[in-house]
């Protein structure tokens, strides 16, 4: 597997990995929204965590990824895409920006859906904890 | 450092040509070029007599005759050409007569080699049991001998695994078919040439070798076939000018056969000090990796292995990454998902292996050359790779936060 120079970067030196919190504690914290997806026995699972100001704007951004070279740098790019965003900005960031920004191959795609699916999910679940309606 | 890279890590899928072999080959590409087959001139009889040496070198080898000996493609035809010939010279019933023509055992964790022309045979009307080895992956005697049936006409148990490197109990399970009178073929690519063979005392009818993976050229091997208690008979795959008694007609590749001879020729004179270099080295990785890092296993039976191969598993870690993360060490990874099928091994699979675990397998085998060195360099890449994955790993901080990770409902997408 040929991977781009792009992928081979965030790969090597991936940024805003971690979390802000233990499962349990980020769970009790309403300024953090979590989205875990994919599955181990598809060979891919990502956590994306975001930090939302009181203003709605996303702060700040963590990933941590078990998964391939794609997966980890699509979840890299995700985190720096989604910083300086508003919560609903962050909607805006589709698979297929990922795919171009990192020059992902056919059988990769489904890397970018993830992060897509990582950065709904994390944001429904600060929705949620905040009683915002969709 | 001297150390170049990449390190070549994966005699299993196939070796360098000893650079001996090579030599032996080069003047039958040239001034020795005849076809053996030619009776009326010294070209011919300079090409038979090489493939007539040749012969002898691998019989030696293995404890044969050198007239058991018919020189195929390789593995994967010897594997074919005993597996159908057997089961069509020795059936109980014919194509279309609407009767079971015969019961073959094998095994879920054979190579495809073995396991396609079964499925093959299956299509055709035979009855084919594939044992499931325990999570120790080997065959036993006793597995095969619950199997039999009044009508099992073949067993075919490959000798060491190619992908654990676990060897089964072939000269009892050949015993037994002898007792029953059932022809018995193994699959000893990965076994001949690295550890002692004698078809005689191991009770073997048929088996298949391949030159790539002792150091010979690729594109050649040979089959054994018995010629005496019992005489194995078999049909041949491909017809024609009647070479190799019958069995295996066309041209021979006289280069590759020598080579195969020269390499089998070596084998003999070094397995016994490669084996114990190679076992000290194969420890080292395996005791290297195992104290520093958790949740690891060894995939395998802890002894009954071959010295130069093992196969190891982390969980927590992505199997795709973690070759990215080794790149410099040439390796082979657990996990088929490089093909974009992501299936995990099918043969950690077969041994019980979780999904999970299968996934993030390396298989790291070592060859004639491959230097302690080298070995080091390895198990610290390997150590330090795992170690960064861990960090970027969900599942490794959920594991260390005490929550069971195989509990959790995924969302398989
Ligand atoms: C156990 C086993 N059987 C058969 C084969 C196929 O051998 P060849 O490449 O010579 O056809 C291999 C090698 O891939 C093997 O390891």
């Amino acid at each position: 597997m040929a991977y781009s120079d792009k992928v081979i970067q965030h790969y090597e030196k991936p940024n805003n990995v971690g979390n802000f919190g233990t499962t349990a504690e980020v769970k009790q914290r309403k300024d953090v929204g979590v989205g875990i997806v994919g599955a181990p026995e598809c060979g891919d699972v990502m956590q994306l965590q975001i930090k939302v100001d009181d203003q709605g704007n996303i702060e700040d951004a963590r990933f941590k990824c078990f998964g391939c070279g794609s997966a980890i740098a699509s979840s890299s790019l995700a985190t720096e895409w989604l910083k300086g965003r508003t919560v609903d900005e962050g909607l805006q960031i589709k698979n297929t920006q990922i795919v171009e920004e990192l020059s992902l191959p056919p059988v990769k795609i489904h890397c970018s859906v993830l992060a897509e699916d990582a950065i709904h999910a994390a944001i429904a679940d600060y929705k949620k904890k905040n009683g915002i309606e969709n | 450092m001297t150390l170049k890279l990449p390190i070549y890590m994966d005699h299993a899928a196939t070796t360098p040509c000893d650079p001996r072999v090579v030599e032996a080959m080069l003047p039958y590409f040239t001034e020795k070029f005849g076809n053996p087959g030619s009776r009326n001139h010294s070209f011919g009889w300079e090409a038979e007599d090489a493939v007539d040496n040749a012969r002898r070198q691998v019989a030696s080898l293995i404890g044969a005759d050198r007239k058991e000996i018919i020189f195929t493609s390789g593995s994967t035809e010897s594997n074919n050409l005993a597996i159908k010939g057997a089961a069509n010279m020795y059936q109980k019933a014919g194509p279309g007569e609407g009767k079971p023509r015969g019961h073959i055992i094998t095994e879920i964790i054979e190579h495809k080699a073995v396991l396609d022309p079964c499925k093959r045979l299956e299509k055709e009307g035979f009855d084919v049991t594939y044992l499931e080895p325990g999570p120790d992956g080997v065959i036993t005697r006793a597995m095969v001998e619950s199997a039999m049936r009044d009508d099992t006409i073949l067993v075919t148990i490959m000798w060491a695994n190619n992908e654990i490197g676990v060897i089964s109990e072939i000269p009892e399970i050949g015993k037994l078919c002898h007792e029953k009178n059932v022809v018995f073929h193994t699959d000893a690519t990965q076994w001949v040439g690295k550890a002692p063979t004698d078809v005689n005392a191991d009770n073997i009818d048929l088996l298949s070798m391949s030159g790539h993976k002792i150091y010979g050229p690729k594109g050649v091997g040979a089959l054994y076939v018995r010629r005496r208690r019992p005489r194995i008979r078999l049909v041949a795959l491909q017809e024609g000018g009647g070479q190799e008694r019958g069995f295996r007609s066309g041209t021979l590749n006289v280069t590759g056969v020598v080579g195969l001879g020269k390499a089998c020729e070596l084998c003999a004179a070094e397995m016994d000090s490669e084996r114990d270099r190679l076992l000290a080295l194969r420890k080292k990785i395996e005791d290297k990796v195992v104290s520093e890092l958790d949740v690891v296993q060894v995939n395998g039976h802890p002894e009954r292995r071959m010295p130069h191969l093992t196969n190891i598993s982390f969980g927590f870690v992505e199997g795709e990454s973690l070759m990215m993360a080794t790149k410099e060490i040439a390796m082979s990874s657990g996990s088929a998902c490089t093909s974009a099928s992501l299936e995990p091994s099918y043969v950690l699979k077969g041994l019980g292996v979780g999904d999970d675990l299968a996934h993030s397998s390396l298989r790291i085998s070592l060859g004639r050359w491959t230097t302690e060195e080298e070995v080091d360099y390895a198990a610290d890449k390997i150590v330090e790779a795992v170690r960064k994955l861990r960090d970027l790993s969900p599942l490794y901080d959920m594991h260390k936060e005490g929550i069971d990770v195989s509990k959790i409902e995924w969302q398989a997408h």
